[in-house]
């Protein structure tokens, strides 16, 4: 009797498992390719530490201990890819979320149809490769046939500017492409913050005499506070990361620019492809994977301290 | 008073989004109108708006002799197509997998999806494991199957769509009268997800479309399988090497001879960007709906 109780429980038991493999399935190519792209790379760090010789392969070439990190610090190009990556992500963040604030504030306010308009059409420099960004860039910038030098420099009798050649103009530029191609996206999301709000809190206000102006520090802002936090805190954790087409293709790969448009993403391309120094290119990138990572994880750390529900874990 | 107040803010708000609006388009359309243009007026008087002469012919060259760009944008479309489809199969059913709450080793298959938003090797060991484990370098593989497939992040966004937007219920009736896993999520599920599979598509396939990183990489000698943006990209490359390195005025103007005028050069981008333009007024709804989805999950 135990027995066969016992044999109908197992049964069932497999039964429940049964109802499942079809999930398992289901799940099964994106597993895969999870594994593939993002798990069978991670390895492959270990080269970080090695001298990397192509016959010998990853696992075959001989350690050499943290040499490729050695010298990578002993470079100029450490601190100067570190300092641009940072500094940049430091001005899209502050720039970026004052201009997207702003532009939410203003869409939120408008009353005609006309605004759904507008909030498309800046939307629309999202949508562009970097690649058509840097023609886009070229038509104002090239020396020869640039939009600023001939149609607005000459007629003021200004020499042209050799654009591609001159760094200082180019922390300037690229901040404003930056802005240029992301204010209609990170509007969005201050956008649906705000229009969530009660709008009984500002009819109340108004009826108190509140003018706009009041509006918009007094209740507008301290509510944003959260998703300000938020969105920023999460722009942090991404600090050592860059968008290699902003900084190569846009600047077109100019040699002469290199000390204002070299960041850690540019520097592993050009390690690997161009110069194939593998092993410290892979210490770079090794650098970037590990502080990247722990930024993230204290950023998490911190939100959820703040706003727990907010938190990625 | 408020009412003065409000007309101000009115005026000033119209006119800072009219100053941006002008500000995102006045780039697309300098390359629209240089497209249009005459090339010799172009080489003249530099990129303009109200150009001296107009011309089609960057686009009659196009279309009967510039196989190049026709067969890259042939690759493009293929490659959009295959892409967001198999991205939008991959995403959804492991998604749906995951929406089971009682699926057996849902955390950790969770988890597993969630580190990869986490960390990753980088470019290096990214590349070293296509090129020597799989060997997609010059093959079609390299455009469509690095990094743009499948992600965590829109899986898990799909996966709280499942949880959050369809009723348990309803796939419990299914399973009763006996229908199979496979036909709840073809039948019930799916149809009931369409905006999100809407939006991750929308997401996915724009991602392809201006994809030249890909190509970038692992095209090395293929040029023959270069998408529209790889094309373009090498264009701007070969006529930046050249104004770097040739010295020799002669040579210079050989090479030069070589690549597309300028005017043509416009044409090829406008091309690059129209299928964007086409789209976007009808999809923008949804991307925003999509953005907004995503910001507020993380």
């Amino acid at each position: 009797m135990a027995n066969k109780n016992n044999n109908t429980v197992q049964s069932s038991h497999k039964k429940k498992y049964a109802r499942f493999i079809p999930l398992y399935i289901m799940a099964l190519p994106g597993l895969l390719y999870l594994f593939i792209n993002n798990f069978m790379p991670m390895p492959g760090l270990v080269l970080a530490f090695k001298k990397y010789n192509a016959s010998k392969g990853i696992w075959g070439s001989d350690w050499i201990g943290f040499k490729n990190f050695k010298y990578l610090f002993a470079t100029q190009d450490a601190f100067v890819i570190t300092r641009n990556t940072i500094l940049y992500n430091v001005a899209f963040i502050i720039i970026g979320t004052i201009s997207s604030i702003a532009v939410a504030i203003i869409l939120s306010e408008l009353h005609h149809r006309i605004k759904n308009f507008y909030q498309s059409v800046i939307l629309l420099p999202f949508m562009i490769s970097m690649v058509i960004v840097s023609y886009l860039a070229f038509g104002f910038l090239s020396t020869d046939n640039g939009f600023i030098n001939n149609s607005i420099l000459k007629p003021l009798g200004i020499e042209p500017v050799s654009w591609y050649r001159e760094k200082n103009y180019w922390p300037f530029i690229l901040v404003f492409i930056n802005t240029w191609k992301g204010i209609g996206y990170s509007c969005i999301i201050y956008l649906a913050a705000i229009i969530g709000f009660d709008r009984s809190v500002y009819e109340s206000s108004a009826i108190d005499g509140a003018t706009k102006w009041q509006q918009i520090t007094k209740i507008t802002l301290p509510l944003l506070k959260p998703t300000i936090i938020m969105l920023t805190l999460l722009a942090v954790g991404r600090i050592f990361y860059s968008d290699f087409g902003l900084f190569y293709q846009v600047p077109q790969n100019q040699g002469a620019l290199f000390p204002v448009t070299n960041t850690i993403d540019t520097y592993v391309y050009r390690g690997l492809i161009q110069l194939g120094d593998i092993s410290m290119t892979a210490a770079a990138g090794l650098y970037q994977s590990v502080v990247g990572f722990v930024l993230v994880i204290s950023v998490n750390l911190i939100v959820r301290k703040i706003e727990p529900e907010n938190a990625l874990f | 008073m408020k009412s003065v107040d409000d007309k101000r803010f009115q005026i000033i708000g119209h006119i800072v989004m009219i100053v941006l609006s002008a500000v995102a388009v006045i780039p697309i359309i300098l390359l629209v109108v240089s497209s249009f243009t005459d090339n010799d007026v172009l080489v003249r008087n530099g990129y303009s708006f109200l150009p001296e002469k107009l011309s089609v012919y960057a686009y009659q060259y196009i279309f009967k002799t510039g196989n190049s760009v026709i067969h890259a944008y042939g690759i493009s479309v293929l490659l959009t197509l295959t892409g967001t489809i198999l991205s939008i199969l991959i995403t959804t059913l492991l998604a749906y997998a995951l929406s089971k709450s009682n699926l057996p080793y849902k955390n950790l298959i969770t988890f597993i999806v969630f580190f990869t938003m986490l960390f990753n090797g980088g470019l290096v060991p990214t590349y070293m494991n296509y090129t020597n484990v799989f060997n997609i370098k010059n093959t079609f593989w390299a455009l469509l199957v690095p990094s743009l497939l499948c992600n965590g992040f829109n899986v898990l966004l799909m996966k709280s769509y499942f949880v959050s937007s369809i009723p348990g219920e309803i796939m419990e009736a299914a399973y009763i009268d006996g229908a199979s896993e496979f036909k709840v999520f073809y039948r019930i599920a799916l149809p009931l997800a369409k905006p999100i599979v809407a939006t991750i598509g929308l997401f996915s396939g724009i991602g392809y479309w201006n994809d030249w990183m890909n190509g970038f990489i692992y095209l090395t000698k293929r040029t023959d399988l270069y998408s529209i943006q790889n094309l373009l990209n090498r264009t701007m490359q070969n006529i930046q090497f050249l104004s770097q390195y040739s010295t020799n005025v002669k040579e210079a103007g050989a090479g030069l001879a070589a690549i597309p005028s300028v005017s043509i050069r416009m044409a090829m981008a406008v091309v690059g960007i129209l299928p964007i333009l086409v789209i976007y007024p009808f999809v923008q709804k949804n991307f925003v709906k999509g953005i907004t989805l995503g910001g507020v999950k993380g």
